[in-house]
C-alpha cells in the first residue's frame, strides 16, 4: 500500500496531516497552525467555530487549495492537493469545490444566470447543457424568477441564493462556506441555513462552514471549536 | 476547456464595469486619441505633400537644369545651349516635324497669405504656349491665356484660393513691374497650382533676363527614355546639364518633405509616451477595482490566463476607441484641408492634407500599440493576484 491510499481512508473526503503554517511578514513571521491534524468524513456537515483569529479561515483556505500549508500535507479524495501547480489547482477547485463567501462576491456587472453560469464555463458543457444546469440551480434556490437580475437587484438574502446556486451548478463533492449568513438577518440566515442542510442530506454534498454563530453551527452534523490554531473540547460535541 | 468563453465573459465584465471608471476612460480615450491625431495630421500632411509633388511630375517630360543647381529657381541655361538640346536625338516631334520642347524661366514674387496675411514667396514661371503642351490636364477655367508681348498673368486655382489679390481682372505689381491677372488655370491639384505663369519674352524682359532661360521641359520620344539627351550632352561640353524625367525632379524635391514624416512620428510618439501612462494609470485602477472579482473568478478555478486577457483586452478596446476618436476628428477637421507651406525653392507649395487607408492603417496600429503596453503590465498583476484576496 502506498502512502496515499493510507494516508485517507474511504469515508475521509478531506485529511490534514502535520500541517503547519506560518505566515511572514518582512522579518516578523506568526505561527497560525502547528502540527494540526483532521480529517473531514463524506457527507459531513462539518461547522467550524472559534473567536476572531483563530485561523478558521485560513484552515478552509488550505481545504479550498487557494491557500498552500507551510509543512505538512492536505489530501483530499486519496490525492495530495498541496503540491499541486497553481493552474492546477484552480482545475481542481473547478471540478471539486463550490465555494460560498460571506458577502456573496457576486460579478455586480452580471445576472444572476450569468453569475450562476460562471462555474460551467470551466466544463465541458455546451450551451444549451448549461442552460438545463444553471435553470435546476436556480429552481433549487428558489430563484429562477430572478435569472435576468442583476446582484444589486436583490436583497442580501436573494444575493447569498444565487451564490449557493453558483456553488452548486457544477455538482462539486464539497462546499466550503466562510460565514455564510454573516450579512444576513436571523430569518434569512434559517432559510440559507436549510438550503445547506438540504443539499447535505439530500443530495449528498459535504460541507465545511466557517460560523461565529452557535445557532448556524445547530444545522451542522458535528461542531469543532479552534482556538489559538488547535482543536478544542467545548461542550458536548 | 472552454478558454474563450472564460476571457470573453471576463472582458465583458470588464467593459461593463468601465463606467465606474468613466472620467479615467474617457481621460484614456482623449489621449490616444490626440496622439493618433498629431501623428495623422503629420502623416496627412506628408503625403499631400507628395502627392502634389507626385502629380506634377510626368514621365513624359525631361527636365534640364544646370549641373549642381538644386532646384529651377537656382538654376540657368542660356538660349544658345536651349538651342543645341532642342536638336538631340530622343525628343518628340509635332506634327510639323518640330521638337517638342519649352524654355522656362522660374522667378520668385511676392504676395500674402489670406488666413495670416503674412508675406511669401509664389513662384512665377516664364512659358511659352509649347509650355502648356508639356503639361498634363492644364485647363483654363476662368478668363483667357495670356497674350505674348504683353504684361498678362494667368493664375493656379491655388494660388487663388491661399493668396490675396490674384482675382481675374486684378492688377498687381511685382518690384516695379504692373501686371492683369487674365485668366485661372488648373493642372488638377499638382504643384504647378502653386504658381503664377506668363509669356517667357515677357517675363525676360520685365526681369531682365535677356535672353537666359533657367529651365527647359521637353518631352521625350519614349516616356522615362533621357537616355539618349544625356549621352547628347555629354558629348558637348557646352552642355553643363543636369537631365531628369520630371517625376525624378520632383520626387527629389519632395524628399526633403520625409522630414514632416519623421517629425510627425517623433511628436506622436512622445505624446504617445504620456498617453501610456495615462493608460497604465486606468488599467492599474481597473485592476485594482476589480480584484474581488478577480480573485473570486481564481477560487471558482478560473485560470490566470482570463485575467491577464480581460485586462489587456480592456485596455486595447480603450486605446482603439480612442484611436478611431482621433481618426474621425482628423477626418473631419483636416482631411481635405488646403495649406501651404515651404518647397524646395523657398516658394509657397499649396497642398491638401491627404488621409489614405494606409495612414488611417498606423494610427490605429499606434493605438493598438498603446493599448497592449498600457494593459501588459496591469494585466500580469490581475494574473498574479493571490486568490485568497476573494476572502477577506
Ligand atoms: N495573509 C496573511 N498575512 C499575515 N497574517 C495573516 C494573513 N492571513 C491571516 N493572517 C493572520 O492569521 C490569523 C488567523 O486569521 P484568520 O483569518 O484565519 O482568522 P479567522 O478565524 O478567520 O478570524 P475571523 O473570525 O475574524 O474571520 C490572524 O491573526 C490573522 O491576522
Ligand atoms: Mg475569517
Amino acid at each position: 500500500m502506498t502512502e496515499g491510499t493510507t494516508n485517507t481512508t474511504d469515508e475521509n473526503l478531506f485529511q490534514l496531516t502535520n500541517v503547519n503554517k506560518r505566515f511572514t511578514k518582512g522579518r516578523e513571521s506568526i505561527t497560525i497552525f502547528d502540527d494540526l491534524n483532521m480529517s473531514i468524513k463524506k457527507g459531513e456537515f462539518l461547522a467550524i467555530m472559534g473567536p476572531s483569529g483563530s485561523g478558521k479561515t485560513t484552515l478552509l483556505n488550505m481545504l479550498g487549495g487557494v491557500d498552500q500549508p507551510t509543512n505538512g500535507e492536505v489530501w483530499f479524495d486519496g490525492a495530495r492537493i498541496d503540491k499541486l501547480s497553481e493552474n492546477g489547482l484552480a482545475k481542481w477547485r473547478a471540478a471539486n469545490i463550490g465555494f460560498i463567501f460571506q458577502f456573496y462576491n457576486l460579478m455586480p456587472m452580471l445576472s444572476a444566470a450569468r453569475n450562476v453560469e460562471l462555474p460551467l464555463l470551466l466544463t465541458n458543457l455546451g450551451k444549451k447543457r448549461r442552460k438545463q444546469s444553471i435553470d435546476a440551480a436556480l429552481e433549487l434556490v428558489g430563484l429562477k424568477d430572478r435569472a435576468g437580475h442583476k446582484p444589486k437587484e436583490m436583497s442580501g438574502g436573494q444575493q447569498q441564493r444565487v451564490a449557493v446556486a453558483r456553488a452548486i451548478v457544477s455538482d462539486p463533492k464539497m462546499l466550503l462556506c466562510d460565514e455564510p449568513t454573516g450579512d444576513l438577518d436571523r430569518a434569512t440566515a434559517d432559510e440559507i441555513l436549510t438550503m445547506l442542510q438540504e443539499l447535505n442530506r439530500e443530495y449528498g454534498k459535504t460541507i465545511v462552514m466557517v460560523t461565529h454563530d452557535p445557532e448556524a453551527a445547530k444545522y451542522a452534523t458535528k461542531t469543532v471549536h479552534l482556538d489559538k490554531g488547535e482543536f478544542v473540547e467545548k461542550g458536548s460535541v | 476547456m472552454k478558454l474563450l468563453e472564460q476571457i470573453w465573459i471576463v472582458i465583458i465584465m470588464n467593459l461593463r464595469s468601465i463606467p465606474q471608471r468613466f472620467g479615467m476612460s474617457v481621460a484614456t480615450i482623449f489621449a490616444v486619441a490626440a496622439v493618433v491625431g498629431v501623428l495623422l495630421f503629420f502623416l496627412a500632411m506628408g503625403n499631400g505633400f507628395k502627392d502634389t509633388l507626385e502629380g506634377a511630375g510626368s514621365e513624359n517630360v525631361a527636365v534640364v537644369t544646370r549641373v549642381g543647381s538644386q532646384s529651377e529657381l537656382n538654376s540657368s541655361l542660356s538660349r544658345e545651349q536651349v538651342n543645341l538640346l532642342s536638336t538631340a536625338p530622343g525628343i518628340a516631334k509635332d506634327l510639323e516635324g518640330n521638337p517638342i520642347y519649352s524654355g522656362e524661366l522660374y522667378v520668385i514674387v511676392d504676395g500674402y497669405k489670406k488666413t495670416t496675411n503674412s508675406k511669401v514667396n509664389i513662384p512665377m514661371r516664364g512659358l511659352s504656349t509649347e509650355g502648356f503642351a508639356l503639361r498634363e490636364n492644364v485647363d483654363i477655367i476662368e478668363g483667357r491665356v495670356f497674350t505674348p508681348g504683353r504684361n498678362e498673368i494667368i493664375v493656379g486655382e491655388s494660388v487663388l484660393r491661399e493668396f490675396s489679390g490674384f482675382e481675374l481682372g486684378t492688377k498687381v505689381t511685382f518690384a516695379k513691374t504692373t501686371w492683369e491677372v487674365v485668366g485661372i488655370f488648373s493642372t488638377g491639384g499638382s504643384a504647378f497650382d502653386s504658381e503664377l505663369w506668363a509669356d517667357t519674352r515677357t517675363v525676360q524682359d520685365q526681369f531682365r533676363r535677356g535672353s537666359s532661360f533657367q529651365t527647359m521641359r521637353i518631352r521625350l520620344e519614349t516616356p522615362g527614355d533621357i537616355q539618349p539627351l544625356i549621352n547628347y550632352a555629354e558629348a558637348d561640353p557646352r552642355l553643363n546639364v543636369k537631365i531628369e524625367t520630371e517625376a525624378e525632379y520632383f520626387s527629389t524635391q519632395s524628399n526633403a518633405l520625409n522630414n514632416i514624416v519623421v517629425f510627425g512620428w517623433i511628436i506622436s510618439v512622445v505624446m504617445g509616451m504620456g498617453a501610456l501612462a495615462g493608460a497604465l494609470n486606468t488599467m492599474y485602477t481597473s485592476v485594482a477595482a476589480r480584484a474581488g472579482e478577480i480573485a473570486t473568478l481564481r477560487a471558482i478555478g478560473f485560470s490566470n490566463i482570463s485575467a491577464f486577457f480581460g485586462t489587456v483586452a480592456e485596455a486595447i478596446i480603450l486605446s482603439l476607441i480612442g484611436g478611431a476618436t482621433g481618426i474621425i476628428i482628423v477626418y473631419f477637421f483636416v482631411d481635405g484641408a488646403s495649406a501651404a507651406t515651404i518647397g524646395a525653392s523657398f516658394t509657397q507649395v499649396v497642398f491638401s492634407f491627404t488621409l489614405s487607408a494606409d495612414l488611417l492603417q498606423q494610427g490605429m496600429l499606434l493605438a493598438f500599440g498603446i493599448g497592449i503596453v498600457g494593459g501588459f503590465f496591469p494585466a500580469f498583476r490581475a494574473a498574479r493576484m493571490p486568490v485568497v484576496t476573494a476572502f477577506e
